[in-house]
């Protein structure tokens, strides 16, 4: 795959289309599954890795679904271009970071990757933009049925889908939305909002996956549990919890307007002053200040930037695509005062920007 | 139950999935405030006492005591050799034998995850192959392999050509002419 292709789309999750997009970035589903024939991952020799590889990779060539995938070879891959399917959120961190044989196969629209050798031998990632549970689940649902024509995955008459890890077994399903909740965060109201999640065994967590802060108030909500409810209970179960997120988040922005309209256009207007003057920044800030003026954008505060631009930028300033986009390596000092030239670029040249041009 | 943090009654009973390790917590009201007001400001990250590796007696093991513990420890799956103290150190099991293996030692963990024990979703369809539904036939695989191999250390070629035969009966039972049924060596 051209890695530099990938630099000139934006990718699923941040096409900024769909139901409820201006809250809902994106609706993710994803199973996990293991052949039987082999240890799981942590246990497995490098040759078992090697063979798990090599037969995931040739049975899925050969169903009609592998037509119109595109594999990669992980473990060759430079560091930099890992990061780049990390950033696209087409690979998790652990997976790039591993060891041995590894691979993903990833189709043309970018909704659908299958990473073989991460956790567990196989996970299938089906991600749409928007809120679109059921249509990602209906399309991994296909996904897996062809799969699982051409592979014996492990499976246990009472245990289900038999995973490396016991938080996983039975559906090894997990189904995640992204949501933006700017306005929860600025009325202090997200922390008692993650409680009651929590009280109904959903897990709650930042942008890029485990273990990561949530960045530019960007937050992924998953369920827990993936044994004893079928699979299109567990869809539901997140989301029927969706429409109330956005609801109290709508709530939040509306009396932001109503309330403190003036502080809030002056953070969202320092925000956006920051991103078209600012000399050197980091991935992190640059995140931060999006976030608000995505916010900004949305409650029309801000009028001549577009929503497609702000999400279009919260990828391409990540560390990899913005090294990809410029065509070389930087170290992070350098990274943050590229990242700033190239910001200043965007917001300055309005529509016809080399960013929207790239 | 009382709050691992005090004689309180344990009101919230949370599982962290963290890294993909497992871990529960019992906690009182005001302790579980405060242990979710700090794994929110903190990324989801546990408190250091909380993360160190759990000794004997520690959360994954309610109920039991100090000795069953270690007895159970040294048990070893017969496919690959991982032994309970292994996957409750790592939280990874080894293979899909594990789970038949170490059933009565999973069963509460898994009830504690998931608040349930028996699989309700989709079961694979294996259509006039005539194969069962579960795969334990094709796991044991795994240990043929592990035994052909020590045959083979021993000289003892006689056997590693029984083990090798069974290897391919049963992979070619599952996997038909694929690439995959190919010889191990």
């Amino acid at each position: 795959m051209k890695f530099e292709s990938l630099t000139q789309s934006i990718g699923e999750w941040l096409r900024g289309t769909g139901p409820e997009s201006d809250i809902v970035m994106s609706s993710r589903v994803r199973l996990a599954r293991n052949v039987a024939h082999y240890p799981f991952v942590s246990r497995a020799s490098e040759q078992d890795r090697s063979e798990v590889e090599r037969f995931l990779r040739e049975r899925i060539a050969g169903t009609p679904l592998g037509q119109g995938l595109e594999y990669i070879d992980v473990g060759r891959l430079e560091e930099i271009d890992r990061q780049l399917l990390v950033e696209r959120q087409l690979i998790s961190r652990e997976h790039a970071e591993a060891q041995g044989a590894r691979g993903v196969a990833i189709d043309r629209l970018e909704q659908v990757s299958l990473m073989i050798n991460e956790e567990d031998h196989l996970r299938i990632q089906c991600m749409h933009s928007g809120l679109d549970l059921k249509g990602a689940w209906e399309q991994i649902r296909v996904v897996d049925d062809q799969i699982q024509t051409a592979v014996p995955y492990a499976f246990h008459p009472r245990c289900g889908y038999l995973t490396a890890c016991p938080t996983n077994v039975g559906t090894g399903i997990r189904v995640s939305v992204m949501l933006h909740l700017p306005a929860l965060v600025i009325t202090r109201q997200i922390d008692k909002v993650f409680r009651s999640l929590h009280k109904i065994s959903l897990a709650v967590r930042g942008l890029y996956g485990e273990g990561s802060q949530a960045m530019g108030d960007f937050y992924q909500i998953s369920n827990q549990t993936t044994l004893g409810r079928t699979e299109e209970q567990l869809v539901e179960q997140v989301g029927d919890v969706v429409p109330v997120l956005i609801d109290y988040e709508r709530r939040a922005r509306a009396f932001l307007v109503r309330e403190t309209q003036q502080n809030v256009h002056d953070q969202v207007s320092r925000a956006y002053g920051i991103l078209r003057t600012a000399q050197t920044i980091s991935a992190e800030e640059t995140m931060q200040l999006l976030s608000r003026v995505r916010m900004g954008v949305l409650l029309g505060l801000i009028g001549d930037v577009k929503i497609a631009d702000i999400n279009s930028l919260l990828v391409r300033t990540q560390p990899a695509h913005l090294q990809k986009l410029r065509g070389i390596e930087l170290d992070t000092n350098d990274r943050n005062i590229e990242r700033a030239r190239y910001l200043r670029q965007h917001f300055e040249g309005g529509e016809g920007s080399r960013a929207s041009v790239n | 139950m009382k709050c691992q943090h005090c004689d309180k009654q344990a009101v919230f009973h949370i599982t962290e999935l963290e890294s993909g390790a497992v871990r529960e917590l019992h906690l009182c009201e005001d302790h579980a405030r405060s242990y979710l007001n700090q794994s929110e400001a903190g990324g989801g990250e546990a408190p250091d006492d909380e993360a160190a590796p759990k000794p004997a007696g520690g959360p994954l093991a309610v109920g039991q005591t100090a000795d069953e513990l270690a007895l159970l420890d040294q048990r070893a799956c017969d496919m690959c050799g991982i032994t309970f103290f292994e996957f409750r150190n790592q939280g990874r099991l080894g293979c899909p034998h594990d789970y038949v293996q170490f059933e009565k030692e999973l069963e509460p963990l898994i009830a504690n995850i998931h608040g349930a024990t028996e699989h309700t979703g989709r079961r694979p369809s294996r259509g006039t192959s005539g194969l069962p539904e579960g795969t334990e036939e094709l796991t044991a695989v795994i240990g043929l392999r592990q035994r052909m191999k020590e045959s083979i250390s021993r000289e003892d070629y006689e056997q590693a050509r029984d083990q090798r035969d069974a290897i391919r009966s049963i992979e070619d039972r599952w996997l038909g002419a694929g690439p995959a049924a190919k010889e191990h060596p």
